[in-house]
């Protein structure tokens, strides 16, 4: 691989840019790979990543149904944040933040991480409450947070309105190393470096059944033919049950719409990420100019990446409220994508029914921001059997009852 | 330089003058210009700067497609970013400034970046900038961000002065589009009878069709277009609205529509814009067709236009571009513009046709102009940075040498017209490539499908592929037949109008001209004009393996500019699929997503601003606090009094000084908000036996009982007070903000498992005021009132009585929340007031003291009262509070009690209730977490329990704590450390969770 | 954004009048239940991507639940009906059957 560089971008610049390489090459499917990763979105190629740097496991393929990175990845809002409360999500999206931080020299691919801070607002004396909690949780957890006040939320964030008449701010959690990164670049920074070890990227690839013997996985059947495989990775989020189907097994999950929407790009005028969990809507000015705002998910099933307009009508509603300076920006582009839904809202990382097979799904609204630690984590327990970063999110917490409930302190979107 | 022609342009009034400023500069144009067309009128060919190279941007479109002339609109609470020039109506006093540019429009220092555009190819930021890692965030991005971003943000505090609204509408037949399909579509469907509304988003009707010409019937086509108005306004089933636009069509049927109700005359009283939500059976899509750019070097020079727009700028506002006109294309449609420069005296030095067999009749009739067609021809390179001077030409079949040179002030180009199918594609329709026409169009075997599965969109006209007029006007009337067809009506047995035009010759595709240009004119070649994506572009991110569709686009930002690729999409993708080798419907297109433009975010928040935002909901007595200053908190839907601060007080002081009266003597409490429910029937026990983890079957009439509720997974979700009103009758009541969700909550369960139980449940929280009167003084006060007997003996703790106060209907429950002696009075809502101001006037002589939310809170936790929200948060089951005694041993069912056998909710490791007292009388700090020894296998410190209540005590003055402690219960006097976020490290003794009165002595008296 | 209408009042109204209520014809486990069975109850949810048998409650309405079938795919709606039912009705099973062959629900099809 062609290391990236501004020294690299000179030298090709003088001819004209002929001479790039691909950046991840486009194989036919071998015969048989010792791991196959269903699902070539974020956390699948995170997934693959990993499984060669921690594991040495190279033999692997990721395959595809549509184009890399074309799910949830590239649709959400790309807020990166660790702010959460219980211990299990504290850990794995703080993982992850961490290795956000250094993502871009990692893959030799800048993804962007942009570390401009997020800020939760605390809208009723209960919300008040609960990041203070938060505030003390992560501070035992490692995660740097800490609740301001409403003159230094104004201050970080001058086009706010304190005093809204319905909801005033009465302070916030801030993370100042929280904030965004560039949600395509994550996933080709991570394609590019799987098939730089030597692992097969596999799009427009569709598994169409996953076949097992005695209970133990063998392989897939694709639209590109039948492929052999010891384990296996589901990482399809948006058609896990679909897909959990084939396998034989049912999830705790439903598929619903979320939605967002980008206003016209206008000058620098907001430099954090606020979200307003009270009023469900969150915000943040990309670098190229555009409000980002994400809101509430659809309450019905639904497979179409379209969603009721409604909910962006509300969304808007709020933050127009809490920003009125938006009043007279307009909606770009609006769109939506599919999330699983668990039973706790809190993802599955963890084996299942079928051996072999482990399962990585329900990130409900927040998978882009747990990317390098989910695939941290998943790599661990698809390569040892076991990750203290996968433990807590095991598919059978819901027998025994034990939830990781995050809606304690923000109960939306993120 | 463009300029205002002596004569024409038919809608403006050239009467009327409008004076305007661009930039500071203060000019005029006519009534009926668009802000475009004025601009051009003054000469200003430079409007803006593009967004990546900042290189000079002219006006290249006539409509809603422009992708440059974006221009900051108003100033102050009125300004708005990145207005479109081309749909902005002229009006007096407007004022326009030019986007991304510093110091001025003229001279950008930006621009610099042109220079250095080869070594800002696509994607270029994901392969640089990552050494040394702290740059990103201190030099890199910040530099990125200044330079991005197009229009002025408004200033901080600025308020929109504006009103929007929301408008709903039941339409039978939608038509999108006034154009002379649309015209005929809602004229077909009109005359069957069907109710109708035709929209259209300027404020002209007729599309193209005045300035594009032809026959119907025999007659002009203007004509036509005049007789189907007066026709369509005679007729009671359609209605007509202009400057509406079709913005997005989303399930089943629904339209969300925009209408700009004032942008053209600012101060009309009203609305600036109405939000549409039209829920329709049929929609036409009348939508039109966009004319795409030819790609060649230099095609993004001010002065370089659609051809189509040269002829509208002409044609409509009498305004020209230049003297002399270029045309270059590939299809006859061209050709029109070329004629009407010709017609008005100004001169077209060539026209360059790239297809080797030239065009039809328009070709010929231009020839007897004495126009020079070059066939086989392309454009090598325009001459010209700030403005065009000039073409060089070359065979189109080439690489690009120059044959000749022609000197020229404008150039109108066509590279054929793509359908305008957003709307039939937000919604799922699919699109067929036509090869002969070189375009994407609905197919119409995969329409989006609607609540019956049927389709509900019909494309007509040009927005379905049919460019000619007579295939247009066919094409209508069959849609428009079509449309009514499906939602009923019949028809008229009456032939479509008959459309006439001069016979064209076949477009031939031309992606890149010439075809065989080298690498330094594709990266001079144009795609997306806005975000500064050339034809090099698109084919290195081919070359690094971004072959999908989106790969592309992401990789290189075309068609993501504010026009969402309208001008760009096909042309980049023709280009993509030719570095790729496959055809173009294999590379597919992007998704289209609503809205077709940009739409407003006050439009689309609509009404709901300010204290409309969400409604609040009063108790009757909220005036009153209002009127004494209390400090509120929002809770659920309502806003309580948190205290009453009085003079210089601060809450704290507030909230002590109102415990410590109702300890001493008297408190009162609007308790309103409280959820009150009805439930009866000759099933209510058996329902609330299986609601209520209590036994509630068995209280008697006339006593109360505190209940537990729990959701089937086992967490505690609501408590309250139950009081049995008579054998068949209970009265509920549910945490402030609990009423409609627990109502909802016996709703769903009496009607989806229990549904043959006769029970009904009646929400009556707002119909009566609640009032606590509280402490010791609370019995006399009441006695003042008079008319019942509310003595130990009749009265006595946890019973209920109705009767009467001070001649007041009254219904009074002897509970509390506070420990004191304590009473709670229901009254009829409208005697809410009255009630409270007897208790104010009988109080006065106990010192009454009404008092809030705060204190209410500290009186319960000095009790040890659990709070709902407080000592739950979702993850807690009755048996963590220690609240075993309120969960029925005898009840083989309840709902709950099968997720509470889990083995993690009968884990004798769960945290459990205790008190928590400071070792220095301090208080413990909100949601502090007691330590443990060591870090758990995450390298997280451990945690043994958590404070969930802390306050100041004013009754104990020390603070005191509840919180869940691993084996808490069992751990009476051990000390636990609780770090503050501060550094400091709080330590607390566990005690018993009830600090005050353990044996209830002041309650019971 | 759907069209649905209600079985109970007959009112065909906006999707913003009606509340989602998850899958329909989930049988209750209670005490005495498995393990299992008992998560199965709570958490497994079919999650199809076409047929989908659900709960909706008119909530800005008449206040009753309903169930729904409904194509999670094209979000068609095949119809509306009681809540007090332990199976779809025949006629509803049919009209699936007819517009989309081969569907199948748990123990019914």
């Amino acid at each position: 691989m062609k290391r990236y560089s501004v020294f690299a971008v000179a030298r090709e610049a003088a001819r004209y840019h002929t001479g790039w390489e691909r950046a991840w090459k486009s194989p036919a499917p071998k015969k048989k790979y010792d791991v196959i990763i269903i699902g070539a979105g974020g956390h699948g190629l995170a997934t693959a990543y990993y499984l060669g740097k921690n594991h040495g496991i190279r033999n692997v393929a990721i395959v595809e149904k549509g184009w890399l990175g074309g799910g949830n990845t590239g649709r959400n809002t790309t807020i990166i944040r660790s702010n959460y409360l219980q211990d299990p999500s504290a850990a794995i999206y703080e993982k992850a933040r961490s290795l956000y931080e250094t993502m871009s020299q990692d893959l030799n691919y800048n993804v962007m991480y942009s570390p401009r801070g997020v800020m939760m607002l605390a809208q009723t004396e209960h919300e008040v409450r609960g990041y203070l909690r938060t505030a003390h949780a992560n501070a035992l957890q490692g995660v740097d947070t800490r609740f301001i006040q409403p003159d230094e939320v104004k201050k970080l964030v001058p086009i706010i309105n304190l005093d809204g008449p319905r909801y005033p701010v009465l302070g916030a959690l801030w993370q100042a190393r929280a904030g965004t990164a560039r949600h395509d670049a994550v996933a080709w920074g991570y394609a590019r470096a799987c098939s730089d070890m030597g692992m097969d990227v596999i799009q427009q690839c569709e598994v169409t059944s996953i076949r097992q013997t005695g209970g133990k996985v063998t392989g897939v059947d694709t639209t590109k033919g039948s492929i052999d495989c010891d384990k296996l990775g589901i990482v399809v989020a948006g058609h896990s049950g679909v897909v959990a189907d084939m396998a034989g097994f049912r999830l705790p999950i439903e598929s619903v719409a979320l939605q967002a929407l980008v206003s016209e790009p206008i000058k620098p005028c907001m430099d954090v990420v606020v979200m307003a969990n009270t009023v469900h809507g969150y915000m943040s000015q990309s670098d190229k100019g555009e409000m980002v705002i994400g809101g509430g998910a659809d309450g019905y099933n639904n497979y179409t990446q379209r969603g009721s307009f409604h909910h962006i009508e509300e969304t808007v509603r709020a933050l127009v409220e809490t920003f009125p300076m938006i009043s007279r920006l307009k909606m770009l582009r609006q769109w939506g994508g599919i999330v699983d839904m668990t039973g706790d809202r809190s993802p599955i990382l963890s084996k299942t029914p079928l051996e072999g097979c482990f399962i990585n799904c329900g990130w409900g609204t927040g998978g882009f921001k747990a990317i390098p630690g989910s695939g941290w984590g998943m790599a661990e327990l698809m390569a040892k059997g076991q990750s203290p970063l996968t433990d807590e999110f095991s598919l059978y917490r819901f027998r025994e009852g034990k939830f990781i409930d995050e809606s304690v302190a923000a109960g939306v979107a993120h | 330089m463009s300029t205002r022609l002596a004569t024409g342009g038919r809608l403006v009034n050239r009467a009327q003058k409008m004076n305007f400023t661009f930039n500071g500069e203060r000019l005029s144009g006519h009534a009926g210009d668009t802000l475009a067309s004025a601009l051009l009128a003054n000469g200003k060919m430079m409007v803006g700067r593009s967004f990546k190279y900042h290189r000079p941007r002219g006006v290249v479109a006539s409509g809603a497609e422009e992708p440059n002339a974006l221009v900051n609109l108003g100033t102050g609470n009125r300004l708005e970013p990145n207005q479109r020039a081309t749909t902005t109506e002229l009006f007096e006093g407007l004022a326009a400034t030019s986007q991304n540019h510093w110091p001025s429009l003229e001279f950008d220092i930006g621009a610099v970046n042109t220079y250095f555009s080869r070594f800002l190819p696509a994607g270029f930021y994901y392969k640089m900038f990552m050494y040394p890692r702290a740059f990103w965030k201190h030099v890199y991005e910040p530099f990125i961000r200044q330079s991005a971003g197009l229009g002025r943000a408004p200033e901080a505090h600025s308020r929109d002065e504006d009103t929007y609204e929301h408008f709903y509408a039941y339409i039978d037949v939608l038509v999108i589009g006034g154009g002379i399909a649309g015209l005929q579509a809602a004229l077909a469907a009109g005359r069957a009878g069907a109710q109708v509304l035709l929209i259209e988003q300027t404020a002209h009707w007729g599309g193209r069709t005045p300035v594009d010409g032809g026959e119907v019937d025999g007659k002009p086509a203007a004509e036509f277009v005049e007789a189907a108005l007066a026709e369509l306004r005679g007729m009671k089933n359609v209605a007509l609205r202009t400057r509406m636009m079709g913005a997005g069509v989303y399930d089943h049927g629904y339209v969300l529509a925009y209408e700009r109700m004032s942008d053209h005359a600012p101060g009309t009283p009203g609305p600036r814009h109405r939000l549409w939500r039209l829920r329709c059976k049929q929609i036409v899509t009348a939508t039109g067709a966009i004319e795409r750019p030819l790609c060649f070097a230099g095609n993004d020079v001010p002065g370089v236009l659609l051809a189509s727009a040269l002829r509208d700028y002409a044609v409509n506002y009498g305004v020209s571009i230049g003297d002399r006109t270029v045309v270059v294309t590939n299809n006859d449609d061209a050709y029109r513009t070329a004629i009407s420069m010709k017609e008005m005296g100004l001169e077209v030095p060539a026209i360059i046709d790239a297809r080797a067999g030239g065009g039809g009749a328009l070709a010929q009739q231009a020839r007897d102009l004495g126009i020079r067609v070059e066939t086989g021809k392309g454009i090598a390179k325009v001459k010209g940075t700030r403005r065009v001077e000039g073409v060089a030409i070359c065979a189109q079949a080439g690489e690009g040498a120059v044959l000749d040179e022609i000197k020229c002030d404008a150039v109108a180009m066509s590279g054929g017209w793509s359908p305008v199918v957003h709307l039939w594609s937000h919604c799922g329709g699919k699109l067929d490539w036509d090869d002969a026409q070189s375009m994407f169009r609905p197919r119409a075997s995969a329409p989006p499908t609607g609540a019956t599965g049927e389709a509900f969109v019909i494309p007509a006209g040009s927005a379905n592929g049919h460019l000619g007029l007579g295939d247009v006007l066919a094409d209508a009337d069959a849609a428009g037949r079509a449309a009514a067809q499906a939602v009923g009506a019949t028809p008229p047995k009456t032939a479509a109008p008959q459309g006439a035009g001069p016979d064209e010759a076949p477009i031939e595709p031309v992606w890149l001209m010439p075809q065989g240009v080298d690498i330094k004119l594709r990266m001079k070649a144009w795609l997306d004009f806005q975000n500064d994506v050339k034809v090099s572009d698109v084919q290195l991110a081919a070359r690094e393996g971004f072959e999908s569709v989106e790969h592309a686009k992401r990789y290189t930002t075309l068609g993501m500019a504010t026009d969402q690729g309208k001008l760009s999409n096909i042309n980049g993708l023709a280009i993509l699929s030719d570095a790729l080798g496959q055809p173009i419907p294999q590379t597919g297109t992007t998704t289209f997503r609503p809205p077709y433009t940009p739409i407003s975010m006050g439009a689309i928040a609509g009404e709901a601003r300010g204290k409309v935002f969400q409604p609040i909901r009063r108790t009757p007595i909220q005036d009153w606090h209002e009127a004494q200053g209390a400090y509120f908190e929002p809770v659920g839907h309502w806003r309580r009094p948190y205290c009453y601060p009085q003079g210089g007080e601060s809450h704290a002081q507030a909230v002590e000084r109102e415990i410590t009266q109702t300890r001493n003597s008297l408190g009162l409490l609007d308790a309103s908000t409280l959820g009150k429910l009805v439930v009866k029937g000759p099933d209510a026990a058996r329902f609330l036996d299986m609601l209520y983890t209590n036994m509630m079957s068995t209280l008697k009439p006339g006593r109360c009982r505190y209940g537990l509720m729990c959701s089937e997974n086992g967490f505690l979700m609501d408590d309250g007070v139950v009081a049995r009103i008579d054998d068949e009758t209970f009265l509920c009541h549910t945490t402030t903000g609990g009423a409609e969700r627990i109502h909802a909550h016996m709703e769903e369960w009496l009607q989806t498992e229990w549904w043959d139980w006769q029970v009904y449940v009646a929400n009556v929280t707002e119909q009566y005021a609640q009032i606590g009167v509280v402490g010791p003084n609370a019995r006399k006060v009441l006695e003042k009132l008079g008319g019942m007997d509310l003595s130990r003996e009749t009265l006595p703790f946890m019973a209920w009585a109705d009767g009467t106060l001070a001649g007041i209907g009254v219904r009074v429950f002897r509970i509390s929340f506070s420990g004191e002696l304590s009473y709670e009075i229901a009254v009829d809502a409208s005697y809410g007031r009255a009630l409270w101001d007897k208790l104010l006037a009988a109080g006065e002589e106990f010192g009454v003291m009404p008092y809030g939310t705060e204190a209410l809170h500290v009186m319960r936790a000095e009790k040890g009262f659990i709070m709902i929200g407080d000592e739950t948060d979702g993850t807690v089951i009755p048996q963590d509070l220690g609240l075993h005694w309120a969960i029925s041993k005898k009840k083989d069912d309840f709902i709950g009690k099968r997720a509470q056998e889990r083995s993690h909710m009968t884990d004798p490791d769960r945290w459990q209730l205790v008190g928590l007292e400071t070792l220095d009388g301090g208080v413990l700090p909100d949601g502090a977490y007691a330590v443990a020894e060591g870090t758990n296998a995450n390298g997280q410190r451990n945690m043994q329990g958590r404070v969930t209540s802390t306050y100041y005590s004013p009754t104990l003055k020390r603070g005191i704590a509840m919180g869940l402690v691993r084996h808490g219960p069992d751990r009476m006097g051990e000390v636990l450390e609780f770090p503050g976020t501060d550094g400091t490290t709080h330590k607390a003794r566990i005690v018993e969770p009830v600090f005050f009165d353990k044996d209830g002595e002041k309650q019971n008296v | 954004m759907l069209i649905l209408e209600c079985p109970c009042c007959g009112v065909r109204g906006e999707e913003t009048e009606f509340h989602g209520g998850g899958e329909a014809h989930i049988k209750r486990s209670g005490p005495g239940s498995s393990d299992e069975a008992f998560h199965d109850y709570l958490f497994a949810k079919e999650n199809p991507r076409g047929v989908h048998f659900e709960r909706w409650r008119h909530v800005y309405g008449c206040g009753k639940w309903f169930h729904a079938a409904r194509c999670t795919q094209t979000l068609e709606v095949f119809g509306t009906y009681s809540a007090q039912t332990t199976e779809p009705p025949q006629d509803i099973k049919d009209k699936i059957s007819a517009r989309r062959p081969g569907w199948t629900w748990r123990e019914f099809a």
